[in-house]
């Protein structure tokens, strides 16, 4: 996992390595304070969203965030999607995907440190640690005392509790999917859809391995996002730094202090190490394993703080910064190390992809017509002469009432319609049908036109009897056997 | 290997390539990862026994389950075939009326006849069942025989001109080329023909002839007549073809199509499935005498769609 230390003695290739268990250190500071607030408030949205309420009337559901796979919706408090309407959920995905490249850029991996679920559980497990066996050192003391009773009765409580954990997650996960209340008591009363116990199964499963055990294994190993992050990252970001031109050469206090002047700020303490949740030291560098979480920084700077040197030893720096400072230029505030071209140009981009959302989402019609033309026969010749074309049409009502809709032909003279549901004895150039509230009602359509009617492009619109009056139009095509004239 | 290469500041061995003066440490695997992608030998060993695998001469090998995509298939055929089976049942006792007044029935029967129609029907009447000259359009409003379910059912059972179906379709038009009339008479006669349906201009002669000859079939407004099959001339639909040499192919040496009689050929619940099916295309008519004759309890032709 490092690139510098050898983990394989020279000449003697092993084929695997075993995984070296990682004890992290409990530690107080600004960042892990931040990393507290974080971690409850992202838990807090990912177990509690489900149950938030959102009244929507009798014909829609209650639940204010909710994927309804079943009737193919997707509800986000007052915004209701559609499949068709799909590019806003692919927009966010693509503001997620773009976010991600900003706060790298800017950052270096703070959504690794912070927010990744990975990160997030991966840090809750280590506190149930630290409750059952004790800190760090505790831990390793556990980790290493043979098979017995209380190292039984600690693993036992330990894995316990994982367990419940990841159940929680697990079940947390499928309340998005249906009303939660109503998921909660028929999964306990074992009526719920096999697929819910499915799920929770498989994601209590997952949680208790990847959380439970494998934490920075996912990070290092399987993880993909580490490897792409690296074409973020430049000597503009900020990133978590050693500054190794003040620390080294290392040397205690002690040393130090029998040899003034031949020792740099670091006295070799390793606490950093201790405290990294990746086990990884920041002393070697820049690398992978490290998930730029700054919790070595908190530790570093109250050791700088105990034997009186200066803080930022470690520091969240940038390439550019580091190379200044060394050369003995102040350092620059670090709010300007966040503007520079990347994040202008990530931050442009997002911000642009959001207001284009935005404004579908202002201007978009909850009334909505589609029409798909038939092709086998494109036409039908009557024994009158008159030709007639059938259509496909899908009238959609996106409104959780009931409405009325208008359907007109425009162009196409003399032409007049019927569908399968309005008797041919009425047709007209303009049918009135109810819509079911939240609905698409399909219609098969027959438009017929006088004898001699050329080919021709026309339209059919839609519009919605309420004070609304939305209105849309599908542009078609009428084929007769003389062609177009 | 023979010659190892060890990376001097990490002291790994590297794995022999270089790009650009960059080469790569041979680090190990972790544990998990080696003990996982044997698990994944362990399984596809334990699958190739379970399931059929290898793929034989003409056929793979069986697998110690018995599982087969065939056999899964012709199960869940067996489970849908069980749910269809009320319906089935229903249509197959149900007089076509009947069915008509129930929606759900109804629907059933459509998509039914839908399928069955793509299996036997497709080869003449085409897939969108718009026909070809000689085989007639089913989507249009024109039926030589009727077009109401009834009659589209009889249709189906018996066929048209089917030989040793008592109760098949029969219709014969003369070849007037065969003596009856010259050419100039047939010629006057397809003229008048193509007049009715505003395709030429009056001809007297071909009027005569046509009274003389065609008006006890085709009546003398040349509107044709259902109970014998005879087409309607008077229309802009032409089974054989609406130009001047068509018709007059026709008057000389009249085709005659003819159908198979299914009945015998396909269950009846099939029949009666197609039958909705092609009445559903856009030219379904009413039904007329069939329901007078049957008594008042027949479907009541206003709740046709
Ligand atoms: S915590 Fe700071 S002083 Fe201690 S070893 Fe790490 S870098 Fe050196
Ligand atoms: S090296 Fe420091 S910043 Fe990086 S993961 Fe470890 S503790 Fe976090």
């Amino acid at each position: 996992m490092s690139n510098l230390e050898p983990v394989t003695a020279p000449g003697a290739a092993r084929l695997y390595e075993k995984r070296k268990p990682v004890h992290p250190q409990k530690v107080d500071g600004p960042f892990r304070r931040f990393k507290w607030l974080v971690m409850v408030v992202a838990l807090s949205i990912y177990y509690g969203t489900p149950w938030i309420r959102w009244d929507r009337g009798p014909y829609a559901p209650d639940q204010a965030v909710l994927v309804d796979l079943a009737n193919r919706r997707f509800y986000m408090f007052g915004i209701e999607i559609w499949p068709q309407e799909f590019y806003f959920v692919a927009g966010l995905l693509i503001m997620a995907g773009i976010g991600l490249f900003l706060v790298t850029s800017a950052v270096g991996r703070a959504w690794c440190g912070y927010s990744c679920p990975q990160t997030v559980w991966t840090d809750l497990f280590q506190h149930v640690d630290r409750l059952v066996d004790g800190d760090r050192n505790a831990q390793m003391r556990l980790e290493r005392a043979p098979w017995g009773p209380k190292k039984i009765a600690h693993r036992a409580v330990k894995w316990s509790i994982y367990l419940a954990i990841s159940f929680w997650t697990g079940g947390a996960w499928i309340m998005y999917f249906a009303d939660a209340p109503t998921l909660t008591q028929e999964f306990w009363s074992g009526q719920a859809a096999p697929v819910a116990y499915a799920t929770v199964a498989v994601l209590t499963a997952t949680t208790f391995i990847l959380g439970g055990f494998m934490r920075e294994q996912v990070c290092i190993y399987m993880c993909p996002w580490p490897r792409i992050q690296g074409a973020m990252v430049d000597e503009k970001s900020l990133i978590v730094t050693y500054k190794h031109w003040r620390g080294e050469p290392r040397g205690s206090v002690k040393k130090a202090e029998k040899n003034p002047g031949a020792f740099g700020d670091c006295v070799d303490c390793n606490q950093c190490v201790a405290v990294c949740p990746t086990g990884y030291d920041i002393r070697k560098g820049p690398d992978i394993a490290c998930i730029t979480c700054a919790l070595c920084i908190d530790v570093c700077d109250r050791v700088m703080r105990e034997v009186g040197r200066p803080r930022g030893l470690i520091d969240y720096a940038t390439l550019e910064d580091c190379e200044r400072e060394q050369a003995g230029e102040p350092a620059r505030p670090a709010w300007k190390a966040l503007l520079h071209p990347r994040t202008i140009i990530y931050f442009s981009i997002w911000a642009a992809i959001g207001l284009g959302l935005l404004f579908a989402l202002g201007v978009r019609s909850h009334t909505d017509i589609s029409v798909a033309p038939d092709r086998n026969p494109p036409f039908m010749l009557m024994s009158d002469g008159s030709v007639r074309n059938a259509y496909t049409v899908k009238l959609r009502n996106m409104e959780s009432r009931p409405r009325d809709m208008r359907v007109a032909i425009e162009g196409l003279p003399g032409a007049e319609m019927w569908t399968d549901e309005i008797a041919r004895a009425d047709a007209a150039r303009v049918l009135t049908m109810p819509v079911p509230a939240d609905a698409t009602k399909p219609l098969r359509l027959y438009v017929i036109a006088p004898a001699g009617t050329a080919s021709q492009d026309f339209a059919f619109t839609v519009t919605s009897l309420d004070e609304q009056a939305e209105m849309d139009t599908s542009e078609t095509y009428f084929e007769t056997p003389g062609g177009e004239q | 290997m023979a010659n190892k290469h060890i990376d001097e500041a990490t002291g790994v061995e590297t794995v022999g390539h270089e790009w650009d003066g960059i080469e790569e440490l041979n680090n190990p695997l972790p544990r998990w990862w080696i003990w996982s992608f044997y698990a994944t030998i362990v399984f596809a060993i334990g699958y190739c026994i379970a399931y059929p695998a290898w793929p034989l001469v003409d056929r793979a090998t069986a697998g110690v389950l018995g599982w087969t995509s065939r056999g899964q298939l012709a199960k869940e055929m067996a489970v849908e075939d069980q749910r269809r089976a009320g319906t089935l049942a229903q249509l197959a006792i149900l007089p076509i009326g009947k069915i008509q007044g129930n929606e759900q029935l109804m629907r059933a029967a459509v998509a039914g006849g839908r399928a069955a129609f793509k299996v036997n029907c497709v080869q003449c009447h085409g897939a969108g069942a718009a026909g070809s000259p000689g085989y007639p359009n089913l989507n249009d409003d024109d039926w030589l025989w009727g077009g109401d379910l009834n009659t589209i059912e009889t249709t189906l059972l018996h066929g048209i001109r089917q030989p040793g179906d008592d109760e098949t379709r029969n219709s014969i038009m003369p070849a007037f080329g065969d003596g009856f009339l010259t050419p100039q008479q047939i010629g006057a006669l397809a003229d008048h023909v193509l007049s009715l349906s505003g395709k030429a201009k009056d001809n007297p002669a071909g009027a005569k002839l046509f009274e003389e000859n065609c008006a006890v079939c085709h009546g003398s407004d040349g509107k044709g007549l259902r109970q014998f099959g005879a087409p309607n001339l008077a229309d802009a639909i032409w089974l054989y073809g609406g130009t001047r040499e068509d018709v007059i192919r026709q008057i000389t040496q009249p085709r005659m199509g003819v159908m198979p009689a299914w009945s015998g050929r396909l269950d009846p619940a099939t029949i009666k499935m197609l039958a909705a099916y092609v009445h559903s295309l856009g030219g379904g008519e009413d039904f007329q005498e069939a329901v007078e004759t049957e008594g008042q309890t027949k479907a009541d032709p206003n709740e046709q769609p």
